[in-house]
């Protein structure tokens, strides 16, 4: 599919490019890529809604939303409409700007995140040298729009729900760069498309030991950066009621409510690209027919399979696990899980100079 | 240093554990019921308490004594027992019930009332369909029209019951003894 999609874009292409000027042509492109993003982003977070409602009703022996469209599928299009439909609650004695341009900073990071990612065989928005950078970089904008979100409220539990959130994405950050860090010593580039091709005989897991060392780490990390599972305390229901987006509803709430789960699945995408040979399909060297069969999935199957499986993997933890408390939190991080993969990228450096 | 490492791949294990439990549950199928669906199908738990009934033999007569415990133990004022006193035909008086009124709107089904009765006259049935259009017709009147106390002074036919009798006295005993230490 992802080869006629580049056909179908490539006509699209040719057809405005014989008809207007090259300048427009430019500015017409930018925004139907964009409205191709924001569209698939969109679609992606209803969902993961729903997909986390039926997963988390199962590990509950529940059955999830089951009353609207067959097993409730189309209940995420009616909180949809209801979400679009309630009022935006005008607050007194807050900062009105940093209010509302919050959560448009939150939605813009994840957002300038998918444009790195590679959803398929040749399917990306921008594809540049310092790619695994550019991602890990725009997807921590995300934080600043939090912390203003907590900040602009004028209320203390958000104040401290962004706060708490600053102090565990921050440090989670360090160790999420550093596990990646290996895989970019092991792999040679920070280019995604470098990394894709190193990744075509085997992908990393398979290349090295410590990349599963990284993997975990990373898995750990990325799972804090969402602000979910045993590491939600920045919205800690119990004691701050919802964190930083108390004082949000209607749609502003709602952009939250879609970043967090995009920012789910944009983690998940990213440790596939990085480590699970993104949208490679499984190669094992010498054996051709079964590469062959391989082979003839498409790739964006291979891509979102990976990431689903990741995903599934961060709903297992998020609802198995008791919330930790912030020091426990701070001390998995600075005393265990840094050293870890500081150590874990000196042993990659010498895997890769002795035995690559 | 040694403690490090062990705290650290032990607690790795921990989660691994919580992990697999978790995962039993999400394959183990759903406890939900589909209320509407499948009502037909439902079963209910024994245990279940779901609406208070006093269960009458088929020659309409119930165990009640009308000594009002229930209504004393009821944390709702939930039952009301109006009882009358009659005098019989030997000169006794004895007093006899005559309505027994429950309030299914107020009940908060904690199963006080059918566990204290001395005579296991009043139990709880698993009938949960209580929607009515007016709060009168939740209070219920629990002894039929025309009952009367079943006379257990004269055990007319005890071979009559099959075997599985003494189990259900055993059954009715232990609240019973329970009841009294509580007293």
């Amino acid at each position: 599919m992802s080869l006629e999609l580049i056909d179908g874009i490539n006509k699209i292409h040719t057809l405005l490019t014989d008809n207007i000027e090259a300048t427009w042509v430019s500015l017409i492109e930018y925004v139907l890529v964009g409205l191709g993003f924001l569209t698939l982003y969109a679609l992606i977070a209803l969902f993961l809604i729903i997909f986390e409602r039926k997963i988390c009703a199962y590990f509950q022996c529940r059955l999830g939303p089951n009353r609207v469209g067959p097993w409730g599928i189309f209940q995420v299009i009616a909180d949809m409409v209801k979400i679009l439909t309630k009022e935006i609650i005008p607050l007194k004695h807050n900062d009105k700007l940093l209010y509302y341009a919050a959560p448009f900073i939150v939605i813009m990071g994840s957002l300038l995140t998918f444009g790195g990612l590679q959803f398929a065989e040749g399917v990306y928005g921008v594809d540049f040298n310092v790619g695994v950078f550019y991602l890990l970089a725009v997807s921590s904008i995300s934080i600043i729009g939090v912390m203003l979100a907590g900040w602009s409220s004028n209320n203390k539990y958000s104040l401290i729900g962004a706060m708490r959130s600053g102090a565990q994405v921050i440090s989670f950050e360090l160790s999420a760069c550093l596990s990646m860090m290996a895989i970019v010593i092991l792999g040679g580039s920070m280019n995604l498309s470098a990394l894709m091709a190193a990744q075509e005989d085997a992908w990393f897991i398979f290349q090295s030991p410590f990349t599963w060392v990284a993997l975990v780490i990373y898995l750990i990390a990325a799972h804090a950066e969402t602000n979910r599972g045993p590491f939600d305390l920045p919205e800690a229901e119990s004691e701050l009621t919802a964190g930083y987006h108390v004082e949000y509803s209607g749609i502003t709430f709602g952009f939250f409510y879609v970043a967090e789960y995009c920012n789910l699945f944009i983690n998940a995408a990213i440790g596939t690209l990085v480590f699970l040979g993104g949208w490679q399909a499984l190669h094992i060297p010498g054996c051709e027919g079964f590469n062959a069969v391989m082979d003839a999935i498409p790739s964006y199957i291979w891509m979102f399979g990976k990431t689903l499986v990741l995903i599934f993997l961060s709903l297992w933890v998020r609802w198995t696990f008791p919330r930790l408390r912030i020091d426990q939190l701070l001390h998995l991080e600075w005393k265990i899980m840094l050293p870890f993969s500081l150590a874990n990228i000196l042993l990659m450096a010498i895997w890769v100079i002795y035995f690559k | 240093m040694k403690k490090y490492f062990t705290d650290i791949f032990s607690g790795i294990w921990n989660l691994l554990k919580g992990m697999k439990i978790t995962g039993k549950v999400l394959v183990s199928p759903a406890v939900t019921e589909c209320y509407p669906e499948k009502r037909d199908e439902l079963q209910p738990k024994e245990r279940f308490r779901a609406e208070l009934t006093m269960p009458h033999n088929e020659n309409n007569e119930h165990k009640c004594t009308a000594c009002g415990i229930c209504a004393m133990n009821c944390p709702n004022q939930t039952i009301t027992v109006n009882k009358s006193k009659i005098t019989d035909e030997n000169g006794k008086s004895k007093i006899v019930l005559d309505q027994y009124l429950y309030d299914l709107g107020s009940c908060i089904f904690c199963g006080l009332c059918s566990r204290v009765c001395p005579q296991g006259a009043i139990e709880f049935t698993n009938n949960f369909e209580h929607a009515v259009y007016t709060r009168s017709k939740l209070i219920k009147q629990l002894n039929k029209p025309g009952s009367k106390k079943v006379e257990v002074a004269k055990p007319v036919a005890p071979a009559a019951k099959p075997a599985s009798a003494p189990a259900q006295q055993e059954k009715e005993a232990a609240p019973k003894q329970e009841n009294e230490n509580n007293q």
